[in-house]
């Protein structure tokens, strides 16, 4: 009989094929599902938590999805696990499961009223979600407040390195003249200071006007772009990467001599209004403004350009525009980025701003996926977390993650998710027709 | 007036004379042709007048108006599109998005409407898809929008230059051996598609070719360039008769 024969390959093909199987309801899930459960998870967490944690032999709620407890002390390993389970995978996969049917037809339901009204429930949920879940504590908050910063920032990133085809070695420049310009702007406005005096304007409008900070810091970060996009971009050739470092160090000498701004012992007392929501806010809308400039036919000069300039040329795009704006966009959020990790800090000085800075970065872009939003986002999360999870193996982790990333590398040259357009209709669509569709379908059979 | 004037162009590749003396006269709706030998300078005349190079001297006029030194992205704005020789797609492109793109000079949304997704972006963007569709429709490769264009076989990537040139509605499109690489059947073809561009357009057409039958068949009048310089200008009877023609370029061409 086949059956008798049943060796290795056919055992593991047998597996996959029932794992496919037990998947395949989860693929008729909409993005809808998925949050609705996460929402379920997060909110079990809160209420039962603590308990949990206690019964299955923690001592409090793990903090990072139990990374971190686990590589301190492997013995809890059990304990961790189960928890992950109760508490995320079977809420979440229970209600995406069960809850289908339903969020199909409300996803559906959405979509007939314009794509924004949609796209703001979904972008609700998460934050919902993501608030809970950063309540329980301040470790949690502070790590996602970065890691929404690092998705500005890579995707800022990725416009250059990316979607331009060029490679910048900036960035980090131009977070600092961001930082430091929306801090300033904050301070000298609203803060009682050693340095710049009594505030100019009642501290009580700031939190307010804080965008109107972050907007300075993007616009200065953007001006200072000019310096290097108008000697790089006036003739054809890869200066781009050796005027850009130049710039890197220059701006990092330029702030350590500025005794105003605190010199190389850096610059505090920024007030704490980069809270949550507000990190949030801004970094969807950097998302929605950079995805809709990089599916416009403007935004996808910068393609064109990369691909074949003198057929871009040739076909009327103005290409040493297209590269001034590419380039200049792309430091406005750099900047955007560094105002809102200044006031998430609390404090910054020069050495944020270097190398290392540049490298994280580089990582992010190239991990998630040259000339692609998803990707973006999907790298800056994935690195932030890794580099958070493998905090506790201390100097391993710099060998670990350089690892991870040639592997990406190797097998993916471009990074994860590259080339690839965010279609946010798509994304939120439900993922089976609704059930007058189908009984239609079937009638007319 | 002619559409296209170009008086005493030439131009020098360092030491190098590629084009002396070259002038020209285009009328609207013209379909000129310009042959000779490999390495005569046809390429380099149409890289001239596009605004690629700058000439060394000479006087180009669009309608008139002088476009000597003008950047090549104004030039094309003005209304000369042209094709690559050597194909020169967006290799991470779909061939929509290409002719889309050939559309960017003629979006007024500007960046607020990039940035913002504006209704008035909403409906350029959607005329520009319609238009370029229907361009597609034209050259014949609609079937294939969606597809990157580096998937494509040779003659489909040839005929997405040409809707991609169209897209800028171009007074005078520059093709640059269209049909190079074809068989006879898809010269044939290709033949057809501009004689139906030209048509429904209404445009001027300039074209470099090596393959005779196509070139006699289309045009109304002809340059034989050798070594930079034209030693005949006529229609197809008079050049194919030339004895000039015969001894430098057309004795030793055994295509057809
Ligand atoms: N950018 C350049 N720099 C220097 N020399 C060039 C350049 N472009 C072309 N040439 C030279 O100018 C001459 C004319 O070249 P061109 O490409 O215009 O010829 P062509 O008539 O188009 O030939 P073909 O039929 O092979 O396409 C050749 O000798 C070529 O080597
Ligand atoms: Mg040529």
């Amino acid at each position: 009989m086949a059956e008798s024969t049943n060796n290795s390959s056919a055992g593991r093909k047998g597996l996959s094929v029932r794992l496919g199987k037990a998947w395949e309801p989860f693929t008729k899930v909409p993005l809808l599902g998925w949050l609705l459960g996460i929402l379920v998870a997060v909110a079990l967490e809160q209420l039962v938590g603590t308990p949990l944690a206690h019964l299955v032999g923690l001592s409090k709620i793990p903090v990072l999805f139990g990374f971190v407890i686990v590589l301190k002390q492997p013995v809890l390993l059990p304990g961790t696990l189960l928890y992950i389970l109760l508490i995320y995978l079977l809420p979440v996969g229970l209600v995406a499961r069960l809850g289908a049917a339903l969020t199909n037809k409300l996803a559906a339901r959405l979509l007939q009223s314009p794509l924004w009204v949609s796209a703001i429930v979904h972008v609700g949920l998460l934050y919902a979600s993501l608030h809970m879940w950063a309540d329980i504590s301040d470790y949690r908050d502070l790590v996602l407040r970065l890691t929404l910063i690092a998705i500005i920032l890579t995707l800022s990133l990725n416009i250059v390195n990316g979607y331009m085809g060029e490679f910048s070695c900036s960035h980090p420049g131009f977070m600092a003249l961001g930082a430091y310009a929306a801090s300033a702007f904050t301070v000298i406005f609203f803060v009682e200071d050693k340095v710049f005096g009594s505030p100019l304007l009642p501290p009580a409008l700031g939190p307010f006007l804080f965008p109107l900070a972050l907007i300075f810091g993007g616009v200065i970060s953007a001006l200072g772009a000019l310096l290097v996009a108008i000697p790089s971009f006036r003739t054809r050739g890869d200066y781009l990467a050796i005027i850009s470092l130049a710039f890197l160090f220059i701006v990092k000498s330029l702030i350590e001599n500025l005794e105003i701004l605190g010199g190389p012992r850096g610059f505090m007392s920024q007030p704490d209004w980069a809270n949550l929501p507000t990190v949030f806010i801004w970094c969807m809308g950097s998302i929605w403004i950079i995805n809709n400039f990089v599916s416009s036919t403007l935004g996808k000069s910068l393609n064109a350009v990369r691909d074949e300039e003198t057929a871009a040329n040739a076909m009327t795009v103005n290409t040493r525009r297209t590269k001034m704006v590419g380039f200049q966009f792309a430091a406005f959020w750099a900047g955007v980025a560094g105002g809102l990790f200044a006031h998430v800090m609390r404090y910054v000085n020069p050495g944020s701003f270097g190398i290392q800075k540049l490298a994280e970065m580089l990582a992010m872009v190239y991990f998630g996926g040259l000339n692609s939003v998803v990707g973006s986002i999907v790298g800056a999360v994935g690195f932030n977390l890794l580099s958070e999870a493998l905090r506790p193996l201390e100097l391993f982790k710099w060998i670990i993650i350089p690892l991870l990333l040639i592997l990406v590398m190797l097998y993916r040259p471009t990074g994860l998710i590259a080339f690839r357009e965010f279609d946010i209709a798509n994304l939120l669509k439900p993922k089976r027709k609704s059930e007058e569709e189908v009984e239609h379908a079937i009638a007319t059979d | 007036m002619p559409l296209l004037q170009i008086d005493q162009m030439t131009h020098y590749f360092g030491g190098l004379r590629a084009v002396h003396d070259y002038n020209l006269e285009i009328e609207p709706g013209q379909i000129r042709g310009l042959i000779g030998p490999n390495g005569a300078g046809k390429t380099t005349i149409f890289n001239l007048i596009t605004g690629i190079y700058s000439p060394t001297e000479g006087d180009i006029r669009l309608e008139g108006k002088d476009i000597f030194g003008l950047q090549p992205y104004q030039i094309a704005s003005l209304g000369l599109g042209r094709t690559f020789q050597n194909l020169r797609l967006w290799r991470h492109m779909t061939v929509l998005e290409h002719v889309m793109q050939a559309r960017y000079s003629k979006l007024t949304y500007g960046l607020l409407g990039a940035f913002f997704g504006t209704p008035k972006r909403q409906r350029e963007e959607a005329e520009s898809r319609k238009m370029s569709n229907e361009l597609l429709e034209l050259i014949g490769v609609r079937h294939l929008a969606d597809q990157i264009v580096v998937n494509l076989p040779y003659g489909a990537q040839r005929r997405v230059e040409m809707a991609r040139a169209l897209a800028t509605e171009p007074k005078i499109l520059f093709l640059d051996e269209p049909t190079a690489g074809m068989n006879t059947e898809e010269l044939a073809q290709m033949m057809a598609t501009i004689r139906q561009v030209h048509k429904e357009l209404g445009l001027a057409i300039f074209l470099i070719e090596h393959r005779m039958k196509f070139v006699m068949e289309l045009c109304d009048i002809i340059q034989t360039l050798v070594f930079g310089e034209v030693i005949a200008e006529g229609t197809p009877a008079e050049i194919q008769n030339n004895p000039a023609v015969i001894e430098a370029y057309l004795g030793k061409e055994i295509e057809t």
